[in-house]
């Protein structure tokens, strides 16, 4: 005779011990989609609300963003939340559809990887940008950078 | 068990665009020219349309997360979770109302 699992039964044994990480990453979603509204709205709506849109976005017009700390700051924040925020999506998505640990493990490998790299290089380069970089014809870069 | 469906489609479809925009986003540290040629295409009418397509998906994705939050940690959030979710989709119709004409105008524009 089958026998019934009890309804909830996990597929297998819970982690007794240790640091509870499914809880904190519950409650990343939660408190890093809060911050990302915020976030995201304000990039939408400078970006392609304000001015001529997407029509208006080109290097100058990031060069002269990036030239503010406000806005390094801003889209390091959002690509730090943002990007884990998705990779954890992700991770819940696979433990859901893929029942073969072994894929499982490879795809969030996979996905963690490819987050960590992105991570590092949007960091790099919020931070090594240069707005007005040596040799750039003048039209194509920011008005201030003539200035100097 | 639609808003869920949703949140997960949209979710990924956000997922795959961040990874792509980052990529695009880090040109501006190779050169103007590398940047502005890869941009230049996010100009053009059918991307246009995916942009659309992209903000419908980030402004679902937003409010129905705020949902979620409220069903769970307002003592009244399960009780009004269906309520919540046609005020999410009020709000959406409401903020692609102001979005898309505003959008479309500028990718149809002859400027730039």
């Amino acid at each position: 005779m089958t026998t019934i699992q009890a309804p909830r039964t996990p597929s297998r044994s819970t982690r007794k011990r240790g640091i509870n990480w499914d809880k904190y990453g519950w409650i990343y979603m939660r408190a890093s989609g809060v911050l990302l509204i915020v976030l995201i709205l304000g990039h939408l709506f400078v970006n392609l609300i304000l001015g001529e849109g997407i029509k208006q976005i080109d290097f100058a017009f990031v060069g002269g963003k990036y030239s503010a700390p406000f806005w390094q700051i801003w889209d390091l924040l959002m690509l730090w939340l943002a990007l884990i925020h998705g990779t954890n999506g992700m991770r819940t998505i696979i433990n859901d559809y893929i029942h073969n640990r072994m894929t499982g493990r490879v795809l969030k490998g996979a996905m963690f990887i490819a987050a960590a790299i992105l991570i590092v290089l949007g960091t790099l380069v919020i931070f090594t940008f240069d707005p007005c970089p040596a040799g750039a014809p003048a039209n194509l870069v920011a008005d201030f950078c003539s200035a100097k | 068990m639609w808003s869920w469906v949703f949140h997960r489609i949209t979710g990924v479809a956000i997922f795959f665009f961040l990874l792509v925009h980052i990529l695009d986003t880090s040109l501006i540290r190779v050169s103007p020219e590398a940047y502005n040629a890869v941009i230049g295409t996010y100009k053009n009418p059918i991307m246009g349309l995916g942009e659309t397509i992209l903000v419908a998906a980030v402004v679902f994705h937003a409010f129905n997360g705020l949902r979620i939050i409220l069903i769970d940690f307002w003592s009244k959030g399960a009780k009004y979770q269906r309520l919540m979710f046609w005020t999410v989709v009020g709000l959406w119709v409401v903020l692609m109302l102001g979005f898309v004409p505003i959008h479309l105008a500028n990718v149809f524009s002859e400027v730039g």
